[in-house]
């Protein structure tokens, strides 16, 4: 399969890479290195900056006012975009906007008046609340959360963990079991307005990243009317397996776009950097390290690419997503840490982003389902059934 | 788990008690003579000397009587959670940190 660039993607890539260079980087000097946000107003002009690129809400269909860019147009920018310090978890401190909460694409059209609508306009936020301190690689299992039927309503009892945006949230996509007789069939998900009562931040929880948490929720008695079902009853995991899979994709670049990024400085270092009378470069232990980067680098960006092209075409991808969301996770792991190992003590301090990357790629590797769902699910297509 | 609220002794503001401090990261609170904070703070990845950097100009600043600190590598995530917890309590932010109210803070209801 060939992946040799259009003339139009190159033209894109190099516009955005320069947007990365010139606007991004010199930002990040200023700031914390664990930050994920700009000042309003800075984050404000680079918006306007992509706007006029033609390239904000990169992710939101045309249809819904977003740019017409294909599938790998954008994984391609994806790689791009988190060429910098918080890229990994904030490309481009969302300056490229974001596509939203993908499952109100699907709402009725009094749904989208109210929720989808106001999101891309800017005027409200959502978060996405799926996994439950039950488990969350399985969650049409796990999920606990109850909602039953009352009159007109819905009542909503149960928990939710790490879910981020929720405390800043005006409403929320919420997965719930509407029928405890079945699995994966018997989950229902509603759209939630932060604002009724019994809806609670209970905790923030850290982590890992210092400049990002998530939050712990609880529902009590929380009534949401039957007319916020998104989709229809029991349907809902439906609805939170096609997100899970598409988001894979641009999951996958994040990583490997880091991993570029890391690959580059590093052998830029290796270049100037002297030990014993000769250059890092010179030393086959150093070579060996930037070559295996570049496998792991080269490898993860073929099988994002081959997701992307097969999410293209309209063919099912869900084993290629797997494959890519693996490979980028854990081979760009492998190059922060080596990357590390080359910089020497620099490479674990703040002055670099490396200890950032480390620490962020290890939470890559559990994100948006860890490295051994990825495997059951590539296992479940070779023996074309569901193995559990 | 962490506890949400940041609890710990208040030391009063002197050169002696903020030169006994270590220069670690982490977040504080600075507080009036009646122990109310009038501003919540970091020492993060670019404070000179962490926390006892950021409680020398804070010293020099004349800002606050008192202060009590707590020592995280999340300082990040820990000062949002502090600033949140603080509406949650008061209903507003501490002075010291009107500014931040040009964002959205998040709604907490620690219980």
């Amino acid at each position: 399969m060939d992946f040799e660039m259009t003339h139009e993607q190159t033209l894109i890539v190099e516009q955005v890479r320069r947007f990365v260079r010139d606007e991004v980087v010199p930002l990040e000097a200023d700031l914390d290195p664990d930050a994920s946000r700009l000042e309003p107003e800075d984050h404000a002009r680079l918006v306007a900056m992509t706007r006029e690129m033609g390239l904000y809400g990169l992710g939101i269909p045309p249809e819904f006012g977003g740019p017409d860019v294909d599938i790998v147009t954008q994984t391609l920018i994806a790689i791009e975009t988190s060429q910098h310090r918080a890229g990994l978890y904030s490309p481009c401190f969302g300056a490229f906007g974001g596509a939203g909460l993908a499952q109100l694409y699907e709402a009725n059209d009094d749904q989208k008046q109210r929720y989808l609508f106001p999101t891309l306009r800017g005027e409200k936020r959502g978060f996405f609340g799926l996994t439950e301190p039950s488990g969350g690689s399985d969650p049409a299992r796990a999920i606990r959360t109850k909602a039953v039927r009352d009159g007109d309503d819905w009542v909503i009892n149960g928990s939710k963990i790490f879910i981020s945006g929720a405390d800043v949230a005006d409403f929320g996509i919420v997965f719930a079991r509407t029928d405890a007789s079945k699995g994966r069939g018997g989950v229902t998900c509603f759209i939630v307005d932060a604002d009724m009562p019994g809806f609670h931040v209970r905790r923030v929880v850290h982590t890992l990243r210092s400049g990002h948490y998530g939050t712990e929720l609880q529902f009590e008695d929380v009534r949401v009317p039957h007319a916020n079902v998104l989709g229809e009853v029991n349907q809902g995991f439906t609805i939170a397996n096609d997100r899970l899979t598409r988001q894979r994709i641009p999951y996958a670049a994040g990583c490997l776009g880091a991993a570029i990024r890391a690959q580059a400085m590093s052998i830029e270092y290796a270049k100037q950097r002297e030990t014993f009378g000769a250059a890092l470069s010179s030393r086959q232990a150093i070579q060996w390290m930037v070559v295996d980067n570049e496998i792991d680098i080269r490898t993860a960006r073929w099988a994002t690419l081959a997701a992307a092209s097969k999410a293209q075409r309209g063919e099912p991808f869900r084993a290629e997503a797997a494959m890519a969301k693996l490979l980028a996770s854990e081979g760009a792991s492998r190059v922060v840490d080596r990357a590390i190992q080359i910089h020497g003590g620099y490479g674990v301090t703040k002055d670099f982003p490396f200890e950032r990357w480390y620490r962020e790629m290890r939470i890559r590797r559990i994100g948006e389902g860890p490295s051994e769902v990825q495997r059951i699910v590539m296992a479940r297509e070779l023996f074309d059934q569901a193995l559990y | 788990m962490t506890n949400v609220r940041l609890d710990k002794p208040w030391r009063d503001l002197t050169a002696e008690n903020v030169a006994r401090l270590a220069g670690e990261l982490g977040v504080y609170h600075l507080g009036d003579a009646e122990s109310h904070v009038v501003r919540i703070g970091y020492a993060g990845g670019r404070s000179l000397f962490g926390l006892r950097g950021e409680l020398q100009a804070a010293l020099a600043a004349g800002e606050g009587v008192r202060f009590r600190t707590e020592v995280t590598a999340q300082y990040l995530s820990r000062y949002e959670e502090l600033l949140m917890v603080h509406v949650a309590d008061h209903h507003g932010l501490p002075i010291g940190n009107a500014a931040e109210a040009r964002r959205r803070i998040g709604r907490l209801s620690p219980g």
